[in-house]
């Protein structure tokens, strides 16, 4: 990271005003008024649509091997992906891939 | 004892089972935070002043790769454009509560007090006005100071752990670890999907840009299946 102390600052600071503004919205601003439905159709699907995407080039191209196919890496992500939709769980999901990763990692080494 | 008293201790009951998610959570971000290179003072303020995990790791992973601000910014922000929804969903349950009060309850509205709250006003309609402040804040009672500690002893043990333990996948492992539970119908599996298609097709976009095209394409994809689906049940 080439971030800056003020940059880094700058970051926190935003996020925090923004993600209280987007909480603050209807709570205390626009108060008990409906949402249109095909706004609140959208929002329904923000953390879905953004975190995928963040996380598939990170899975795909691991940046501890250059960006090279990585199958202990590969195997970590599919455990905890099938943990977290059969069990709903989200901590059980990251310690199942967690261990996956490091029993591969120590076999492989 | 009063009910608004006894609406606080049922709440800071209801809230009790999200200690287990939030502590561990809470120290996983302290570590990843520091590892990037945020010092322990920048975590800690991060947790105490967002108090929303999903797009505080998402920050920090743009960060490590050097994204612009404002795209980092963007970034976690669209992450929690869902708590426009909460809130939005809670506010008619507010009504008569003085303004600070709003204003306070709006600091923390997270994933867990949105779910067990508005289920409890939901299924609770004789509530008061007062009663419903009580509870609302005692289900973060506790959770929330575990959110500010656990980061800190996060960011405390981060700074001791050295750089060759494989902790690069932490981050995509605790993602994905989000993203599993979230996957509840078709649309939210057709939006993750392209989601993760477009991102990977759009990274040659400078600036992480591709990303935000790909959470647009995904949400309008999410948001069709939806409608999709509805025509077809009816």
């Amino acid at each position: 990271m080439t971030y800056t102390t003020v940059e880094i600052w700058a970051v926190i600071v935003l996020v925090a005003i923004g993600t209280y503004l987007i909480r603050f919205s209807f709570i205390g601003l626009i108060g008990d008024r409906d949402l249109p439905p095909w706004v609140l159709r959208h929002l329904r699907y923000t953390p879905v649509a953004v975190l995928p995407g963040l996380v598939a080039p990170l899975v795909i191209w691991p940046d501890a091997t250059g960006g090279d196919y990585d199958a202990p890496r590969l195997l970590a992500a599919a455990v905890t992906i099938l943990l977290g939709v059969v069990f709903k769980n989200m901590m059980l999901a990251i310690l199942g891939g967690g261990t996956t990763l490091f029993v591969m990692l120590s076999l492989m080494g | 004892m009063t009910t608004t008293k006894r609406a606080f201790i049922r709440g800071i009951r209801d809230g009790l089972p999200f200690i287990f998610v939030v502590a561990p959570f809470a120290m996983l971000f302290g570590v990843v935070a520091t590892e990037t290179g945020l010092s322990t003072l920048q975590t800690f303020i991060f947790s105490l002043a967002v108090i929303a995990g999903a797009a505080q790791f998402a920050a920090v992973q743009l960060m490590a790769d050097n994204a612009p601000i404002l795209i980092v910014v963007a970034t976690a922000l669209a992450v929690n454009l869902r708590m426009a929804m909460y809130s939005a969903s809670i506010a008619p349950y507010l009504r008569g509560v003085p303004f600070w009060k709003r204003a306070a309850m709006s600091y923390i509205l997270v994933d867990q007090s949105y779910a067990v709250g508005l289920a409890k006003f939901e299924t609770t309609p004789e509530m008061g006005p007062s009663e419903r402040v009580a509870y609302f804040t005692g289900t973060m009672m506790i959770n929330m100071p575990l959110w500010y500690g656990g980061t800190l002893v996060g960011a405390l043990v981060g700074a001791q752990i050295p750089p060759e333990y494989a902790l690069d996948f932490a981050v995509p492992i605790t993602f994905l670890a989000l993203i599993g539970p979230m996957l509840k119908t078709a649309a939210h599996v057709m939006a993750a999907f392209t989601s993760i298609v477009m991102a990977l097709l759009l990274g040659f976009i400078p600036y992480d840009l591709g990303l935000m095209l790909a959470a647009v394409a995904a949400m309008v994809v999410g948001a069709q299946v939806e409608l999709m689906v509805q025509r077809r049940m009816a």
